[in-house]
């Protein structure tokens, strides 16, 4: 993962690009970025591993989803999270829980596709209410369908098993591996993960994408280029509804159990929060933002205690932490390392120049 | 010409472009009665106009006259009040104006309508794939793709080759005009709305407009709104003059330019 020009790659991949060209189009932040998140299985703790750098990969994929909507598309959908909640719910109600009289049992083979399958069919049909609308009405709405699936769950005991919800719901064993396990799972993650990433990236520069962008812009001259709008953005709630969804599958399985307050109006608000501050205008924005969100969630109370002061106010640091981020760069995380990036350049650029004085040009 | 080589790149992907083949003798535009009333403002009022396959005609008016609003009711972006609207002998009153541009309706915009955040490039080649199957693509086209040549050559026919691929926000504002005539270039128009092109260009830019209309393969008509009649007289071999949403008259150019009540209501206006 690292920082890519989407704007300047061009949507025609160049068939006579060699390997090595291919290494350095991606820049030297990407290599990095990849090489370390590779051996991190060897570096980091349990702890860090699985508490810190899956579930921050979980919900940059939920995360990944908005920014697909809101950074190509300009749909601000508020209902990505209760479609990765929706999922974590199929699991456990189809497959395995310790909730025994309510799951059915399937393997988790046939359980996990169902419910990323499912809770896709439930983000288009929320994306088909709200795409007639735009701004604060698409938040409006997709809140409504959010906050009214919350209230379901809570009140529903039949299928959702009320205010408790399901405990005990383990990931998969197969191929001999426990993927409940800190490597397996981690490397689960990380590659599903990845895939996301790439498969926006990628999909940003195909003609579907690339047309997003164009209703982002101007959508009723996509309709004057023969385009239609709605169509195009129910099937953008689709596309980001099954990266979320496969992000609710992680999820159920990374903390064994799905409540209510899983997909809350607070987890809901958390994701609009991890996409903005790292960034919506590229991909890897919200994974930034969502390893910068889990790390002040899990730090700021110790160090809130060491220095003193009282523990249960750290989401007062984390609401500061924000602020100071949106406050001083509009366009997140990445936008802070884009402009950091530029003057590098500019300076790099500058001694040259110098260097060259007499006789380059400048 | 190039923009023949252009716009032939997709001729084959237009839908229902056999169904239509048998309508062939049918006028390429006709409305029959078309009204628009915003409130009780009737921006077009029983505008009843039929235009030959080919034909190139100059819409003329005041300010106000209701030439932007004719537009807009043919392209679909506002349903007519009441009337009937039939492109190449097909009712389309009912049509969205996706569904109207895929039979080969184009037009252009006053003010620049064009997608800021994507190169020159990138807005050639959505015309293109607009007018085309597979909008909803996942796969990024070959580097031999069709439709990327397709695209290419448009953006040399409007010269802007040299910048294809910058954003198009910062391009110059006589490069935004061209641009937006090659949107309406793409695919295989058989139609094409302009809407005051000249606006704003420089004498050269005008002049490079001129050529760019006069070239147009024969088989595609158009209409110009146009107040430049410098531009317009040149293009076009017949005039509708509107005034106050219906139509004045119509006529050859030579005719409209010289008739008195004309002069006296537009031309006289300032305009001329």
């Amino acid at each position: 993962m690292a920082v890519i020009d989407t704007r300047t790659t061009g949507y025609r991949p160049p068939a006579t690009e060699g390997l090595s060209a291919w290494v350095a189009r991606r820049g030297a932040a990407f290599w990095v970025v990849s090489v370390l998140l590779l051996v991190m299985p060897v570096l980091a703790s349990p702890f860090w591993l699985v508490q810190i750098l899956a579930y921050s990969l979980i919900l940059g994929m939920v995360a990944l989803s908005l920014m697909f909507l809101a950074g190509y598309g300009g749909i601000v959908s508020l209902v990505q999270m209760t479609v990765a909640g929706f999922a974590a719910y199929l699991v456990a109600i189809l497959g395995d829980s310790a909730i025994a009289q309510i799951s059915l049992k399937w393997p988790w083979w046939m359980a996990a596709p169902v419910a990323i399958l499912v809770a896709t069919l439930f983000g288009t049909l929320s994306g088909a209410l709200s795409v007639r609308t735009e701004g604060i009405y698409t938040i409006m709405i997709t809140l409504a369908i959010g906050s009214a699936f919350y209230y379901l769950t809570l009140q529903n005991y039949t299928i959702f098993n009320g205010f408790s919800g399901f405990n005990g719901v383990m990931p998969p064993v197969f191929l001999g591996v426990d993927w409940g396990d800190t490597i397996p799972f981690y490397c689960l993650t990380l590659v599903l993960a990845a895939l996301a990433y790439a498969v926006v990236l990628y999909v940003s520069r195909a003609p579907f994408g690339l047309a997003l962008q164009g209703t982002r812009d101007n959508s009723r001259r996509m309709a004057a280029l023969g385009f239609d709008v709605m169509a195009h953005r129910v099937a953008a709630y689709t596309f980001a509804s099954a990266i979320a969804a496969t992000a609710g599958v992680l999820l159920v399985w990374y903390q064994r159990q799905v409540s209510p307050g899983t997909a809350g109006v607070g987890p809901v608000v958390d994701i609009v929060i991890i996409a903005v501050v790292g960034g919506l205008t590229r991909p890897i924005g919200p994974f930034v933002g969502a390893l910068v969100y889990v790390v002040l969630r899990t730090f700021s109370l110790d160090m809130l205690e060491g220095l003193g002061l009282d523990g249960r106010r750290y989401q007062l640091v984390i609401g500061l932490g924000f602020l100071i981020i949106v406050l001083f760069s509009p366009d997140g995380l990445v936008g802070i390392w884009q402009r950091l990036r530029e003057r590098y350049r500019r300076s790099q650029d500058g001694r040259a120049t110098q260097m060259r004085i007499g006789g380059g040009e400048p | 010409m190039s923009l023949v080589a252009a716009t032939a790149g997709s001729v084959s992907s237009v839908p229902g472009r056999d169904a239509l083949a048998s309508a062939s003798s049918a006028n390429a535009l006709e409305l029959r009665g078309v009204s628009r009333l915003f409130g009780a403002l009737a921006a077009l009022s029983d505008v009843t106009l039929s235009v030959r396959p080919g034909e190139r005609r100059g819409v003329l008016g005041s300010n106000g006259a209701g030439k932007t609003t004719l537009f807009n009711c043919i392209t679909g972006d506002f349903a007519p009040s009441s009337g009937i609207i039939r492109f190449f002998g097909e009712d389309v009153t009912a049509f969205p104006p996706q569904e109207r541009i895929r039979r080969g309706l184009r037009r252009t915009y006053q003010i620049s309508s064009l997608f800021a955040g994507l190169s020159v490039l990138d807005n050639v080649y959505l015309a293109c794939r607009g007018v085309s199957r597979n909008r909803f693509s996942l796969l990024r086209p070959r580097r031999d793709d069709t439709l990327v040549h397709a695209a290419e050559n448009l953006v040399e026919a409007v010269h802007l080759a040299p910048v294809k691929d910058r954003l198009v926000g910062e391009l110059a504002y006589g490069q935004q005009r061209q641009l937006e005539i090659a949107l309406a270039l793409s695919g295989a128009p058989r139609f094409i709305l302009f809407d005051e092109p000249a606006a704003g260009l420089s004498p050269t830019e005008r002049r490079d407009l001129v050529h760019i209309l006069t070239s147009l393969p024969a088989h595609i008509g158009f209409i110009i709104i146009e107040h430049d009649m410098d531009v317009a007289l040149r293009v076009v071999e017949s005039v509708t003059m509107m005034h106050n949403g219906r139509i004045f008259k119509e006529g050859a150019p030579a005719d409209i330019e010289s008739d008195p009540e004309v002069q006296e209501l537009y031309l006289g206006g300032g305009h001329g």
